[in-house]
């Protein structure tokens, strides 16, 4: 997980950006230009040492092209790229599209669909490791809580979940939506209102049944967030940790490690940082032109997001 | 001329019919909502009701199975409490270490993404918009893929299992946020108040502290709680940069119950559930400040 992914969704959260320049009126004097300096300098200073130096740092790190041959030689490494391609185009899809409808019910009006919505909210206040803790010993073979009712429901034992390749992975994938669905859809939902109500009204004036109303209002004025919403959560869930390693642990025998769980793995189990570098760096062909995309589309449109 | 009244009985019974369509229609889809509500809540519920269930299971190592807390006892939350076991000695000062990673985190945040925004914004600080895009690239960036460096740049800066760099790295990735925020919010603040002010002789920082802080109080708030909750959410950042004991935060020292097979499970929940409180007191207490509040209301 992306830490900054545990965003408030503050006001309009994604409206953000587009710092553009400002229109000019008349340059700064002398000593207000020197106080603007001041006032800029601890960011700046905190963004040269803690952010640009790292970053640097690492690719100094994995420069050596000895490790990227290393990397393609090892079987797990490729494990956990089919796993993270898997995870996050899963994870990802899945969840916006769920987050998608879920607005749509959010919409409808009564004190009760209130009241879910703050109880629904609640994995997204909820710390990821506590969260996803619970959700390991929810899975668990022999006395978690979902083959305790499975066997009391039906009569059978449920599999042993995470000794499965694939039920580990569709866990941390599960676990994911979980954690991040009502943050999504609390942004969706927002989109969504921010469409004014006379276009559907409009709209119903001319005849158009509900299902019209979806396909030529609402999806064309959504588009534009929501295609924000599923790149942006893309680089999120690309370097999430904390899912992986704490509901499937990698598990069993490092089958279900993605990309940024298995890069700390090789730095701190294996005690080859370089090597957890370099395979941490593999992402960046994917990384880099998403983030080019988001930031013309962030700089660019200051509108409604 | 039977035609006219059999047209208006056709009729009637037509919009009887369609008005029953309607109620049926209604009535389909307020049942299939209150369906739709009802997964929703347990899917939303049973991990944490999964919490509290292992927490007040009295014997950790023997869990019972059942769906319903057979006897429910508060040992573990008492032995939390008394830090009466020794994953816990420490966790009262481990907790107070998290907390103080969080409010330090806090108001750098607040106070450096201020002054920043304020330099870009009010002040129109030639080539403010690098630090803007600075800014953007930085709350892109996935923080799990900078970590090995990270850890790496503090043992050159001397921080090595300290809570200063724990800070470091999360007033990096918070202000980035705050500094966006506050610009988008300072945006709607006429820029007339700031010229005024200077007419009267008022200095930038005096512009600042009177004018500039008090007009940006909510957005204010909104960045901090992120900044709060960010350093308090997060696991990864903590685990690798603290190792001794005093030093680690509640983050980093579940990690230990979490490698042990014969940790107390129940112990381990209730911690969990203590630890989550905050930032849930938290986030339902500020809700007006967040975009919760606007679905809301």
């Amino acid at each position: 997980m992306s830490i900054t992914q545990q965003a408030l969704p503050v006001g309009r959260r994604l409206t953000t950006v587009a710092i553009r320049r400002p229109a000019r009126r008349g340059s700064l004097y002398g000593s207000e230009h020197a106080w603007a300096v001041a006032f800029a300098l601890p960011y700046v200073v905190i963004f040269f040492a803690f952010v640009l130096y790292p970053v640097v740092y690492g690719l100094w790190m994995g420069s050596d092209p000895a490790l990227y041959r290393q990397l393609f030689d090892d079987p797990r490494y490729l494990t956990a790229v089919i796993n993270t391609l898997l995870y996050v185009g899963i994870g990802v899809n899945v969840k916006m599209a769920l987050a998608f409808l879920l607005s749509g019910f959010f919409m409808r009006k009564g004190w009760w669909v209130k009241a879910v919505l703050v109880i629904f909210i609640l994995p997204w206040a909820t710390p990821a490791l506590p969260a996803y803790m619970s959700i390991h010993w929810f899975l668990n073979g022999q006395w978690g809580m979902l083959n305790n009712v499975l066997y009391l429901l039906t009569g059978i034992d449920g599999p042993v979940y995470l000794n499965s390749h694939w039920m580990g992975l569709g866990a941390n994938i599960g676990a994911y939506i979980w954690k991040n669905l009502p943050f999504w859809t609390l942004i969706l939902l927002s989109g969504r209102m921010a469409i004014p109500q006379e276009l559907y009204e409009a709209a119903a004036v001319d005849g158009a049944s509900g299902l019209r109303r979806l396909t030529h209002v609402t999806l064309p004025l959504m588009a534009n967030l929501y295609i924000v919403c599923v790149l942006l959560d893309t680089v999120f869930a690309l370097g999430d940790f904390n899912a992986t390693y704490f509901v499937s642990g990698g598990g069993p025998a490092m089958s279900t490690e993605v990309l940024a769980t298995l890069g700390i793995r090789y730095a701190y189990t294996v005690s080859l940082p370089r090597l957890g570098v370099a395979e941490v760096m593999t992402a960046l062909p994917v990384l880099i032109p998403l983030i080019f995309i988001l930031m013309r589309k962030l700089r660019m449109s200051e509108q409604q997001l | 001329m039977t035609g006219r009244p059999a047209f208006s009985r056709v009729a009637s019974a037509d919009r009887t019919a369609r008005n029953r369509y309607r109620r049926g229609r209604r009535l389909a889809s307020g049942i299939a909502g209150a369906a739709l509500g009802v997964v929703l809540l347990i899917w939303t519920l049973l991990p944490v009701y999964n919490m509290v269930l292992i927490a007040l299971d009295d014997e950790g190592d023997e869990f019972t199975g059942s769906l319903l807390p057979q006897d429910p006892s508060f040992g573990s939350f008492r032995a939390v409490w008394t830090q009466d076991h020794w994953y816990l000695e420490h966790f009262w000062h481990q907790f107070g270490n998290s907390i103080f990673v969080g409010i330090a985190t806090m108001v750098l945040t607040v106070v450096i993404g201020s002054l920043a925004s304020f330099a870009i914004g009010r002040m129109q600080l030639r080539r403010g918009q690098l630090i803007g895009d600075a800014a953007l690239l930085t709350y892109m960036l996935p923080t799990a893929i900078l970590i090995i460096p990270f850890v790496h740049v503090m043992h050159v800066y001397g921080l090595s299992d300290s809570l200063w760099a724990v800070i470091a790295a999360y007033v990096a990735f918070a202000t980035p946020y705050a500094v966006l925020i506050l610009h988008q919010y300072g945006k709607l603040l006429p820029m007339e108040f700031d010229e005024c002010a200077r007419i009267d002789g008022a200095s930038p920082i005096q512009i600042y502290l009177r004018i500039y802080l008090p007009l940006m109080t909510p957005a204010l708030v909104a960045v901090g709680v992120y900044a709060l909750l960010l350093a308090w959410n997060d696991y990864l950042y903590q685990f690798m940069l603290l190792s001794s004991t005093r030093n680690m935060t509640v983050a980093a020292a579940i990690d230990q119950f979490f490698d042990s097979d014969e940790a107390p499970w129940n112990y381990m929940m209730a911690v969990a559930l203590v630890y989550c409180l905050p930032p849930i007191a938290i986030y339902f207490s500020l809700r007006r400040f967040t975009a919760f509040d606007r679905v809301h209301s």
